[in-house]
């Protein structure tokens, strides 16, 4: 354990020293397969981690969360284009945590280059970092990570698992493997006899699986396609099992409260009302916090709501105000990194315009549809765990801590996610759940949070603020310098999953904002983290999110001052230095019919931001309707390289940009004597049907590598909806939530 | 305390206090876990179910106060044999993380058996109070256009 966290911390917080080390200890390690996780019976064949194949069919397994990003379907079809199996014929199954399913693209993502310059010497050293994946059994779905992990992959285990079902079948028939080929699900021998895979099963379980080389791309008949989703049918007929509705013979409904003063002490309580309330099987003192077990969820909620609680205070200002003066303190102490420090950033070249600017956004809630829930049953000596989570080989070894017993001995299945946005890459839902099915052992216990309880104890998106300095001349950018002040996410989770505090330059605090394709000779970019005690953590595009919007809405402000049109003066930036970025606002130009002009009473923003890999640009239009703004269309461009499933790219690329959108409108999450003042959605609203603009996306494909698709979609949208309210309004926006500056539809 | 109710056309006999709200009847008793818990308020829409046709926030509903014959999403189609509005929804590939639609295809489905040709703003009144996180609103508006268009011609 202390080794596992040393390492994560060295990797996480990345320097020189450590990519060594880790790649050194990576490549040994790697070479040795991780265990199997699957357990075939007789006549059933695993040929790899990901196939298994019995007498009744093919089982692909797809162990990331499918939280509503298609990945279930996409990585079924990597391994499908290969094998030769029809994805309607096959079971796709999430599988259980396992080393095996580690990610290997996501720690490649943590170096401190700047991603859209890299070199293919940087890009095989990133893949070569992957492998610590590995090591760390890091099987997380997050950081916009899955294709490119299971790219490679899942193709060799699909060409592999097809060899060697060739070869089982050129063993029966007598004839060369060469002779064979196959087709859904069949190997097809030279005289048109057709033998089914699930016939092969028992043959290949005894044999040492076959290495084949990838096809190439122009064979490919699912990749690069738009496939129907394997869950569509699931999720329109109500059928679809997530978190929440795991049912298990004899199960009983617990409802929680946890301090809501954050991390504070619970001093006492008293439950002599709600022992007497109906339903009630149990209350379970949860040391912070306190649950009731009943037979119905609604008369467990009723009955731990009237539980009183005397709760300690929180180990932070109590107040958002005393917050944010916290957070701007940490300007004044040296910067935790400075990744960008192009040309003089102190000089302003003469003659050149300087402008300044601070900018301000709140904490924010993930607010997931399907709040916090867990089921466990605790059966002494083992613990079974269902729910939706991002990391299960995490959730695994949390559970195991809390319930004292070994990793082995406790199972987590894996549901549907009613949404992740990172809030399911947290394993505080899973802890309490097992505590309180620990009160009543040998009996299946749900644990679902009320909303409130999932609004006001988050792992929120730090408030953050950004003070930026640039300088234009001759219509050009020639200095920008910027400066970002937040707490940690990274540290933070480190400290939570390791037990020992992160240390070390925090790339993503800073991301979206050192690593973007703009030609400015004199380029200085800062991180300062603030030192608070706040539950923060990832929260869709994470650092993008805030930084997107601090960066972008103030290159808008420097073209303004230079006198050009905001989305020319982009390009000019842009050009040379990243010409897929260009290409996305080339694109939205033309979609748009973008003129720098727009009538009176409508408003036009652009935003380009690169993140994971991807650069996105958007256009918003805004448009005043007697003195209310409605937000009515928007069009986006966004390059990911090689697009596996491009309708799928085209939802999680305007998905994205309405939970930009929603929280950029409404989103904030303020502190009273302690407590998260916001409790359930009337107070923090999001983008509905009447409010949502019509949207237009297109994807390009001239990326050099692949980008990922579920969160750089949101971090241009917070600065594109304020740079079009300034267009509308001649008001700029430097604060968000947008609606306390604006009169904005609700 | 026993309290009969009529649930996609099936009787129920329940036994639970008569404020528990229908949404965890439905869920907790009877086991029809397609109708989704969101906020407990109103203010999200996926605990939408039909009772004599209209959509209610079954979060809000007691179960003494059931007027009528209750329909959930497992009562409108199945996925061997989908309702008109369920198949739109698949054929527009609606769904993301899928929690608030049977929600939104039960509040769909209630103004398309009122109005069948709704027009955006029609479809903006009806659809405001269910909330879908992943932002899946323009290809809900499309499937109900979609869904619109097929009933007219069955």
């Amino acid at each position: 354990m202390a080794s596992i966290g040393k390492i994560l911390r060295r990797t996480f917080l990345i320097g020189s020293a450590a990519i060594v080390g880790g790649v050194a200890f990576g490549v040994y390690y790697v070479n040795r397969p991780a265990k199997n996780p699957l357990k075939p019976g007789e006549g059933e064949a695993a040929l790899t981690p990901f196939i298994l194949i019995d007498r009744n069919g093919v089982t692909l397994f797809a162990p990331r969360a499918e939280m509503g990003q298609g990945v279930k379907t996409t990585w079924a079809a990597l391994i499908a284009e290969e094998l030769d199996v029809d994805l309607d014929q096959v079971t796709v199954l999430h599988g259980p945590a396992a080393a095996a399913y580690y990610n290997s693209a996501m720690i490649g993502e943590s170096l401190p280059n700047k991603g859209y310059d890299i070199a293919n010497f940087q890009h095989n050293l990133g893949e070569a970092l992957g492998v610590i994946g590995k090591v760390l059994s890091l099987q997380v779905t997050g950081g916009s990570t899955s294709m490119k992990d299971g790219f490679e992959r899942m193709r060799a285990a699909g060409a592999s698992a097809r060899e060697t079902l060739k070869q089982a079948a050129a063993d029966r028939l007598g004839v060369d493997r060469g002779q064979l080929k196959t087709a859904s699900g069949h190997v097809i021998a030279p005289d048109g006899t057709k033998i089914a895979y699930t016939d092969l099963a028992a043959d290949v379980a005894q044999m040492e699986p076959i290495e084949a080389p990838l096809r190439d791309p122009s064979e490919w008949r699912y990749l690069g396609r738009t496939q129907p989703r394997l869950d569509m049918v699931e999720k329109a007929t109500g059928t679809a099992q997530f978190g929440v509705d795991v049912r298990l013979p004899g199960m009983k409904f617990a409802s929680v409260r946890m301090n809501p003063r954050l991390g504070g002490q619970m001093n006492g309580f008293d439950d002599s009302a709600a022992k007497a309330m109906p339903g009630v099987e149990e209350i379970v003192d949860l040391g912070n916090g306190v649950a009731v077990i009943a037979t119905n969820t609604w008369l467990a909620n009723q009955a731990v709501e009237a539980i009183e609680v005397d709760w300690g205070e929180a180990p932070y200002p109590p107040e958002t105000d005393a917050i944010f003066a916290e957070i701007a303190k940490a300007f004044d102490a040296a910067p935790n990194s400075t990744m960008r420090d192009d040309g003089d950033a102190n000089t302003v070249p003469e003659g050149a315009t300087v402008i300044e600017a601070e900018y301000t956004v709140p904490y924010l809630a993930h607010a997931t549809m399907e709040p916090m829930n867990g089921t466990a049953l605790f059966s002494g000596n083992r613990l079974e765990f269902w729910g939706g989570n991002q990391a299960p080989t995490f959730m695994q070894m949390k559970i195991a801590e809390a319930a004292g017993l070994d990793t082995e001995a406790v199972e987590v299945y894996t549901t549907y996610l009613g949404g992740g946005f990172g809030r399911r890459a947290e394993f505080d839902f899973s802890v309490i759940a097992t505590k309180v099915a620990m009160a009543m052992p040998n009996v299946p216990v749900q644990t679902t949070w009320s909303r409130e309880e999932d609004m006001r104890h988050d792992f929120y998106r730090p408030g953050a603020m950004a003070r930026m300095r640039g300088a234009v001349k001759d219509g050009k950018a020639v200095l920008i310098d910027g400066k970002v002040a937040s707490q940690s996410c990274t540290q933070q989770a480190m400290q939570r999953m390791t037990g020992m505090p992160g240390a070390g330059p925090d790339k993503v605090l800073v991301e979206g904002f050192f690593n973007q394709p703009y030609a400015v000779p004199n380029y200085r970019m800062s991180g300062h983290i603030a030192d608070l005690d706040i539950p923060v953590g990832f929260w869709r595009s994470v650092g993008n999110s805030h930084n997107g919007f601090f960066h972008k809405t103030f290159i808008d402000e420097m073209a303004h001052a230079a006198g050009r049109d905001p989305l020319e003066f982009r390009l000019a930036l842009m050009r040379d230095e990243h010409a897929p970025s260009a290409g996305c606002l080339e694109v939205v130009r033309d979609m748009s019919g973008w003129t720098g002009k727009t009538p009176d009473g409508v408003g036009r923003g652009v935003a380009l931001t690169y993140s994971f890999g991807t650069p996105v640009a958007q256009v918003i239009e805004v448009v005043d309707e007697d003195g209310t703004i409605r937000i009515s269309k928007a069009w986006i461009a966004c390059d990911m390289g090689l697009a596996l499933d491009p309708e799928n790219v085209k939802a999680q690329m305007f998905g994205g940009m309405m939970y930009g959108l929603s929280a950029a409108c409404y989103g904030e999450i303020t502190f009273a004597e302690g407590e998260v003042e916001q409790m359930n959605f009337p107070d923090y609203d999001a983008l509905r049907m009447h409010t949502a603009p019509q949207v237009e996306v297109q994807v390009l494909e001239t990326n050099r590598f692949m980008g990922g698709a579920g969160e750089p979609g949101t971090p241009p949208s917070m600065p594109a909806l304020g740079n079009a309210l300034f267009d509308l309004t001649g008001q700029r926006a430097r604060t968000l939530p947008l609606n306390k500056q604006f009169n904005l539809l609700v | 305390m026993a309290t009969t109710l009529t649930i996609n056309g099936k009787p129920h006999q329940v036994d639970l206090p008569d404020d528990v709200p229908l949404l965890w009847v439905l869920r907790d008793e009877v086991g029809l876990t397609g109708t989704k818990f969101g906020c407990g308020v109103a203010a999200c829409g996926a605990c939408t179910v039909q009772i004599d046709g209209e959509a209610v926030r079954s979060c809000q509903v007691a179960l003494s106060d059931v007027w009528g014959e209750v329909t959930t999403i497992e009562g409108l189609g199945t996925p061997d044999n989908l309702a008109t509005i369920q198949q739109a929804w698949v054929d527009h590939q609606v769904a993301q993380c899928g929690y608030c639609q049977s929600g939104q295809i039960m509040q769909a489905a209630a103004l398309l058996a009122e109005n069948p040709a709704p027009s955006d703003e029609e479809i903006d009144e009806a659809m405001q109070g269910n909330l879908c996180r992943c932002g899946t609103y323009p290809r809900i508006r499309a499937a109900i256009h979609d869904a619109a268009a097929k009933m007219k011609e069955a």
